[in-house]
C-alpha cells in the first residue's frame, strides 16, 4: 500500500477522533441544556463550561472536512454530495447552535432565552446525529455509480446504519458531556451528573459499540478486534470509575473508549474510504480517491507543523480555564437599555 | 428548474451573506487589538472602554461569520462535486491550510480573549486578540489564494482530466492573489472605518441633543457630563466617541486610497487574464480607450453577440487605457473583438456530454451579464468613494471637537455605515459573475493541450437533484434572513446602550452595597460569562 495516502487516511481518522472527543462534550452540553439543567442559573453554568472552547473544538470538523478535500477529493465530493439533505440539516444545526451560544446570554426576555435554548439543544442534536450518520455511512457504503455519484434519489442513503451511526454519536456525546459537567462544575450539577452517568453510561455507549462490531465483523479482519476489546475495557472501566467517584479517570477511560472504538472502525474499513453498495468495483479507496503525491507531501509538511501546534495551544486553553465553576461564579444578568431611555427615567 | 441555476443562486447568496460579516471581523478586529494595545501603553480609561465596546460589537458580528463560514466549507462537496473532483488536488490545499493554520488560532485565541479578562496577564490578554485577528487576516489570504486560482489557474497541469498541482509556490504567489489580498483587506478597513464613524457620530450627537455637550461662540466643544448617568455620559464617555470617530474617519480614508491603488493593479491584471470580464465591466463593445461613466441602452445583451444598441453617454477619454496599460492611447479590446477569440480558443458549443446537463450541445455564451458587471464595478467604486468623502468631511466637521446638533445628519451618518458593505458586495458580485461562463477561468498563457479551465455548467453535482438544491436554497435563505434581523437588532440594542452595555461593572451602584461581604463575592464572579 502506498505510504502517503495511508498516512493521510490515518490523519483524517485522527481528526475525526479529535472532533468527536472535543466537540463531543460541547454538543452533549448543548443537548443537556434542555435535558438536564433545571433552571436558568444551571443553564448558564453549563454554557460557561464550554464557553471558551467550543468554537476551537468545532474547527476540528472544518479541518477534517478541509483535509478530506485536499487529500481525498473524490471521497469529499462523493460523500458530501450523496448526503446532501442530511448535511444541509447538519449545517443548519451548527448555525443555530453557534448563534444560540453567543446570543442567548444577550437576551433578557425569558421567552427568547427559551427559544435560544431550544435552538442550542436541537441544533446540537441534529448536528451530532447527522455527523454520526455520515460517519457510519462512509464505513458501510452508499449507492454510488462508477463516477462516484449517488443513484436512487435524495433519500437513497437512508438505512439502518445511518440511524445507528446517528444514535452512536448522540449517545456518546451525552455520556461524554455528563462526564465533562461532573469534572467542570461543582455542587448539585456535579452530583446529578455522576448519578445519571452511573445509570446510563453503558447504555449511551452501546450504539457505538454495535457499530464497531458490525464494521469489524464485516471486514473479516482479525487485528481490529484488539481495538474493539480495548474499547470495551475502556467503557466498563469508565463506568466503574464513575461508581467509585474517580472523575478524572472516568473521563480518561471514556476517551480510551472513543479512541479505540473509532480506531477499530477506521482500521476495519481501510483501505476503502467509501464503499459503493452497487458494485465493489466502484469503491473509493485510499489509492483511487487520493490527491497527487505532490499535494500529499505538501500537506504532510503543513500538518507536521500545524497539528502539534494546535494541540499545544488548545491544551493551554484548557489549562487556563481548568478551574471548576459553580453557580455563584455566574454574574447577574444585566439589562441593556438605550441610554436615552435611562436618561428620561432619571429625569 | 436547472440545478446549475439553483446551485449558483445558493452559492451567491450564501457567500455574499458570509462576506457581510467577514470584512467587519477583519477590519474591526484589528482596530480592537490596536485599541487594547493603546490602553496598555497609555493607561487611559477611554481606551479600555473603547476596547470593550467595540469588542462587544465585534463578537456579535464574529459569530455570524463563523456560523455562515461552515456552510461555505461544506458547499463545494455538496453542490459542486464535479468541481471538487476537478480542482481538489490544488484547491483543497489552501482550504485545509486555512482551517489548520488560521481558524484554529482564530477561534482558540478569541475564546481566551473573551473569557480571559480576569484570568490572563494584561499583555498576554492583548496578545490573544492580536493572534486572533492576525489569524483572521491569514485566513483571508488562504481563501483568496483559492479564489484567485479560479480566476487565474497557475502551478498545475492536467492529468487524467483533472487539475493536478505541480508548483505550490506558484499557487501561493499567484499574482492575482497578491493583488486581491490587499484590495480585500483595504475593503475590510473601509467597512470598519465607516462603522466606527457612524456609531460614534450617533453618540456624540446624542450627547449634544441631550444638552450634555455644548459649543462656545467659536463652535468649540464644551464637554459636559450627566452625573446621574454615571459612566454612560461622563467626560471619559465623550473621549471614547470623539476618538473613535476620528480614528474611524482616518481608517476609512486610508482604506479608500488602498483600494484605489490595489484596484488599479487588479484591473491591469484583469485586462490580461480575463479580458472579457473587463470588457463586460465597461460595456465596451468596440475596441477603445475611454472609461465609460454612464452607458444607456440594452445592457442585457445576454446571448446576443452584437451589442449594437449600447450608447456610451459620457466617457472619460483615455482613462480605460490608463487603467489597463498606464498610457492614454493603446486601445483596449471590446466584446466584439474578444468573442471570436474566445470561441476559437475554447469552442463554440458545449460538448455533447451529459456532464453539461441542460447545456450539453448548446452554444456557449462567453459574455457575462453586462448589467451586473458594468454596475457592479461602478457601484463598488461609487459607494467606496462616497464613504471616503464622507469621512473626510467628518474629520473636518469634528475638528472643533464635536458634531452638528442635527438629527438628520446623524441619521445620515448611521446610514452611511452601509456604503462600504455595499461596495464590498458589489465588488464580489462583479468579480464572480464576471467570471462566467467559467467556474475556473482559463489562463490565457496556457494554450493547446495545457489549457486548464472548467465551465460552470460542468461543475455541479451530477447526483444531486434540483429538489434537494431548492430545499437547501430556501431553507438557508430564510434562516439567513431571520438571523440578519436578529443580529441587526442585537447590534442596535448594544449600540444604543453605549458603554454600559459592554461594561456592566461601570453601571453598578456602589452606594447601595454593604461593603465587605459583597466585595468577597465579587472576587469569585467571572469577569465575563455567557
Ligand atoms: C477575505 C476573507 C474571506 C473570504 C473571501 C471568505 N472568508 Fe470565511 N472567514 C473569514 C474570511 C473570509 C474570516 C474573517 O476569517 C472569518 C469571518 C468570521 C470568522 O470567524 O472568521 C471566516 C469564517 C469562516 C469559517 C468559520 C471559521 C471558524 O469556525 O472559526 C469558515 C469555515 C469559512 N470562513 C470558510 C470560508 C469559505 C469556504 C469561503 C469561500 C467560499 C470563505 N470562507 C470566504
Ligand atoms: C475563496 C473564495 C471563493 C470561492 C472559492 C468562490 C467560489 C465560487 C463558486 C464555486 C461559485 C459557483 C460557480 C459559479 O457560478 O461561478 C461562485 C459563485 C459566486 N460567488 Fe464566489 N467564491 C469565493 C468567494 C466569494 C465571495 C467572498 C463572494 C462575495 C461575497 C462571492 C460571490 C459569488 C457570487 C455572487 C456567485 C454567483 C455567481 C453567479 O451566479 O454567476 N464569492 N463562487
Ligand atoms: C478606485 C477604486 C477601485 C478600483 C479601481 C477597484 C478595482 C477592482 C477590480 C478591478 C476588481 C476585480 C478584480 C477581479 O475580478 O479580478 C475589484 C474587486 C473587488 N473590489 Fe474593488 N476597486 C475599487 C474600490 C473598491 C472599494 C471601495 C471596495 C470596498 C470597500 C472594493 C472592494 C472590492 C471587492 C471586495 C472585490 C472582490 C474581491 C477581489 O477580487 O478583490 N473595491 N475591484
Amino acid at each position: 500500500m502506498e505510504f502517503l495516502p495511508t498516512l493521510w487516511f490515518i490523519l483524517i481518522g485522527v481528526l475525526w477522533i479529535g472532533y468527536l472527543f472535543l466537540e463531543g462534550f460541547d454538543l452533549g452540553v448543548g443537548m443537556l441544556m434542555k435535558l438536564f439543567a433545571r433552571n436558568d442559573r444551571q443553564r448558564r453554568l453549563l454554557l460557561n463550561t464550554i464557553g471558551p472552547v467550543w468554537d476551537g473544538n468545532e474547527v476540528w470538523l472544518l479541518t477534517a472536512g478541509g483535509a478530506t478535500f485536499a487529500a481525498f477529493p473524490h471521497w469529499y465530493a462523493s460523500l458530501f454530495s450523496a448526503l446532501y439533505i442530511p448535511l444541509t440539516l447538519v449545517l443548519i444545526g451548527l448555525i443555530f447552535r453557534a448563534v444560540a451560544i453567543e446570543y442567548r446570554g444577550k437576551s433578557h426576555r425569558e421567552s427568547s432565552r427559551n427559544l435560544w435554548d431550544w435552538a442550542l439543544a436541537g441544533g446540537s442534536f441534529v448536528a451530532a446525529f447527522g455527523v454520526g450518520a455520515m460517519l457510519a455511512l462512509t464505513t458501510t457504503g452508499l449507492p454510488l455509480n462508477a463516477n462516484g455519484d449517488r443513484v436512487g434519489g435524495a433519500f437513497a442513503w437512508l438505512n439502518g446504519y445511518a440511524v445507528l451511526g446517528g444514535l452512536a454519536v448522540v449517545g456518546f456525546c451525552l455520556v461524554h458531556a455528563l462526564a465533562f459537567v461532573m469534572l467542570k462544575t461543582d455542587g448539585e450539577t456535579r452530583i446529578r451528573a455522576r448519578k445519571l452517568l452511573s445509570m446510563w453510561l453503558l447504555v449511551g455507549l452501546a450504539p457505538m459499540a454495535v457499530w464497531a462490531l458490525i464494521v469489524v465483523a464485516r471486514s473479516g479482519e482479525v487485528l481490529p478486534w484488539i481495538a474493539v476489546a480495548i474499547a470495551v475495557v475502556g467503557a466498563v472501566s469508565a463506568w466503574l470509575m464513575v461508581r467509585r467517584n474517580k472523575e478524572g479517570l472516568a473521563f480518561t477511560f471514556l476517551g480510551l473508549f472513543l479512541v479505540a472504538g473509532a480506531a477499530s472502525i477506521f482500521w476495519a474499513a481501510y483501505p476503502v474510504v467509501l464503499p459503493s453498495t452497487i458494485d465493489a468495483a466502484f469503491n473509493l479507496t485510499v489509492e483511487n480517491a487520493s490527491s497527487s503525491p505532490y499535494t500529499l507531501q505538501l500537506m504532510s509538511i503543513v500538518a507536521a507543523f500545524g497539528v502539534p501546534l494546535v494541540l499545544a495551544y488548545q491544551g493551554w486553553t484548557y489549562w487556563v480555564f481548568r478551574k471548576r465553576i459553580v453557580e455563584r461564579n455566574i454574574p447577574e444578568a444585566h439589562a441593556v437599555e438605550p441610554i436615552v431611555n435611562v436618561l428620561h427615567k432619571v429625569k | 428548474m436547472d440545478p446549475l441555476e439553483i446551485a449558483r443562486w445558493q452559492f451567491g447568496i450564501t457567500t455574499v451573506y458570509h462576506f457581510l460579516m467577514v470584512p467587519l471581523t477583519i477590519g474591526l478586529g484589528i482596530v480592537v487589538a490596536a485599541l487594547e494595545t493603546t490602553w496598555l501603553i497609555t493607561k487611559k480609561q477611554e481606551f479600555l472602554r473603547m476596547t470593550k465596546f467595540w469588542g462587544k460589537l465585534f463578537l456579535i458580528n464574529f459569530i455570524m461569520g463563523v456560523a455562515t463560514g461552515i456552510v461555505q466549507e461544506f458547499q463545494f462537496g455538496m453542490a459542486w462535486s464535479e468541481y471538487s473532483r476537478f480542482v481538489g488536488d490544488v484547491f483543497g490545499a489552501p482550504l485545509a491550510m486555512e482551517a489548520l493554520l488560521a481558524f484554529f488560532v482564530e477561534s482558540t485565541f478569541l475564546g481566551l480573549w473573551i473569557f480571559g479578562w480576569d484570568r490572563l496577564p494584561k499583555v498576554v490578554h492583548a496578545a490573544c486578540i492580536w493572534a486572533a485577528t492576525l489569524a483572521a487576516t491569514l485566513s483571508a489570504y488562504f481563501i483568496l489564494v483559492a479564489n484567485s486560482w479560479m480566476q487565474h489557474p497557475v502551478g498545475v497541469e492536467i492529468q487524467d482530466g483533472r487539475a493536478v498541482m505541480t508548483d505550490a509556490w506558484a499557487v501561493f504567489t499567484n499574482n492575482t492573489a497578491l493583488v486581491t489580498f490587499p484590495h480585500t483587506l483595504f475593503g475590510a478597513f473601509a467597512v470598519a472605518g465607516g462603522f466606527l464613524l457612524g456609531i460614534s457620530w450617533y453618540h456624540l450627537h446624542r450627547r449634544r441633543a441631550e444638552g450634555i455637550d455644548t459649543v462656545d461662540a467659536d463652535g468649540r466643544v464644551i464637554v459636559g457630563e450627566a452625573p446621574e448617568l454615571g459612566a454612560a455620559r461622563d467626560k471619559t464617555d465623550y473621549f471614547v466617541w470623539i476618538k473613535s470617530l476620528r480614528i474611524g474617519a482616518v481608517v476609512a480614508i486610508i482604506a479608500f486610497i488602498g483600494v484605489a491603488f490595489s484596484g488599479h493593479a487588479q484591473a491591469q491584471l484583469m485586462f490580461e487574464q480575463q479580458p472579457m470580464k473587463m470588457a463586460a465591466a465597461e460595456a465596451a463593445c468596440h475596441d477603445g480607450t475611454g472609461f465609460s461613466v454612464l452607458a444607456v441602452g440594452d445592457l442585457s445583451a445576454q446571448g446576443q453577440t452584437d451589442c449594437s444598441n449600447i450608447v456610451a453617454v459620457f466617457e472619460l477619454p483615455g482613462l480605460l487605457s490608463y487603467l489597463a496599460n498606464e498610457d492614454f492611447t493603446t486601445p483596449v479590446k471590446g466584446v466584439n473583438t474578444l468573442l471570436p477569440e474566445y470561441q476559437e480558443k475554447y469552442g463554440t458549443t458545449y460538448p455533447n456530454d451529459p456532464m453539461y446537463g441542460a447545456n450539453a450541445g448548446q452554444e456557449i455564451n462567453y459574455l457575462p451579464i453586462m448589467e451586473v458587471t458594468y454596475w457592479g464595478f461602478r457601484l463598488m467604486i461609487t459607494f467606496g468613494g462616497m464613504a471616503a468623502v464622507a469621512a473626510a468631511i467628518a474629520l473636518w466637521v469634528t475638528r472643533k471637537g464635536t458634531v452638528y446638533n442635527n438629527k438628520w445628519i446623524s441619521r445620515l451618518a448611521v446610514l452611511g455605515i452601509l456604503a462600504p458593505f455595499a461596495a464590498n458586495s458589489a465588488g464580489w458580485i462583479f468579480t464572480e459573475m464576471g467570471r462566467q461562463p467559467f467556474v475556473v477561468a482559463p489562463n490565457p498563457s496556457f494554450t493547446g493541450i495545457d489549457q486548464v479551465f472548467m465551465f460552470a455548467a460542468a461543475a455541479v453535482s451530477p447526483g444531486v437533484s434540483a429538489g434537494e438544491l431548492l430545499f437547501s436554497l430556501i431553507a438557508l435563505t430564510l434562516i439567513y434572513l431571520v438571523l440578519l434581523v436578529v443580529e441587526v437588532r442585537l447590534l442596535v440594542r448594544f449600540i444604543r446602550g453605549g458603554i454600559p452595555s459592554a461594561m456592566p461593572e461601570l453601571s453598578k451602584k456602589h452606594d447601595d452595597t454593604d461593603g465587605t461581604k459583597n466585595d468577597q463575592h465579587d472576587d469569585d464572579v467571572l469577569a465575563f460569562a455567557y
